[in-house]
């Protein structure tokens, strides 16, 4: 199995919906370094920002761990947003077309794993939630 | 700055947003745009998202809000200039834009406002509009 290696990182605390688009921009300069096309591009900022006002409305904010990530000859960009909320009580629920808990549009998080490349979800009741995505410069 | 200018042309409203909008800008937006249909009574409202580099369910969600609510007023909405990559991302997320019409540019949008208030309507207000300058 081919190995991920981390050759950049940078790590961001989000407390307020202030906090969304100065992320959001920070996510575009690592898109941009690696050399990712404006679709691809695209498509990571808007998961990005779903993720990351999920963790503001569920969890009243969080980190974010935006890392540039090389696997064999394939460059990317992996997100770790992490929160200490309540948690996700039935995780292949969440994950179903057209469920929502919160006041969405019940798109949450099946629209955004359709966006990225690698989505892992963990999460515990009362100690929170671990969102992971990858993006595949040519994926 | 924390107002996205709303430009009256004609019986129209024009918006153009210029900056991704962080979500108090994007409410403020909403809720200026209704007073000002109200207000002015106008037939129409056209948004220019071509310089928005993304659009989440949040921005989808107040572009629907605007489209919605301005229906209610007796306006329609056209948002004009999405960008392709946009669009792309729009529909794998699953993002439909439910009751907002499109067009691709700001020339197109405005004949597609023309056309959905009906000519005579249009004529009606272009007179008033004369009488008063």
């Amino acid at each position: 199995m081919k190995m991920k290696i981390v050759l950049n990182k940078d790590s961001m605390q989000i407390e307020r919906e202030q906090d969304v688009v100065p992320f959001r921009n920070r996510v575009r300069e690592y898109a941009i370094k690696i050399g990712m096309g404006v679709v691809n591009q695209t498509k990571l900022i808007t998961a990005a920002s779903e993720l990351v006002r999920n963790m503001l409305k569920y969890a009243g904010g969080g980190m974010v761990l935006i890392e540039a990530i090389s696997e064999g000859r394939d460059n990317g960009i992996r997100l770790t947003f992490l929160d200490h909320g309540p948690g996700i009580p039935d995780i292949s629920q969440a994950m179903k077309d057209g469920y929502s808990s919160g006041k969405s549009l019940g798109i949450g998080l099946p629209g955004t794993k359709r966006l990225v490349n690698e989505f892992d979800i963990k999460s515990a009741i009362g100690e929170g939630t671990t969102v992971s995505i990858i993006k595949w410069k040519n994926g | 700055m924390d107002r996205i200018p709303i430009l009256r042309m004609g019986h129209f409203l024009l918006v153009t947003i210029q900056i991704d909008l962080y979500d108090r800008l994007a409410t403020n937006l909403e809720s200026d745009l209704v007073q000002m249909v109200n207000k002015t009574g106008a037939r129409g409202v056209l948004i220019d998202i071509s310089a928005l580099s993304i659009v989440d369910s949040f921005m989808g969600r107040i572009l629907g809000n605007i489209g919605s609510m301005s229906k209610i007023m007796d306006a329609e909405t056209v948002v004009v200039g999405m960008q392709p990559a946009v669009a792309i991302t729009l529909i794998e997320l699953g993002l439909e834009l439910k009751g907002v019409s499109t067009a691709l540019n700001v020339e197109r949008g405005m004949e597609l406002l023309q056309a959905k208030i009906g000519s005579d309507e249009g004529e009606l207000i272009d007179e008033d509009e004369d009488s008063a300058e």
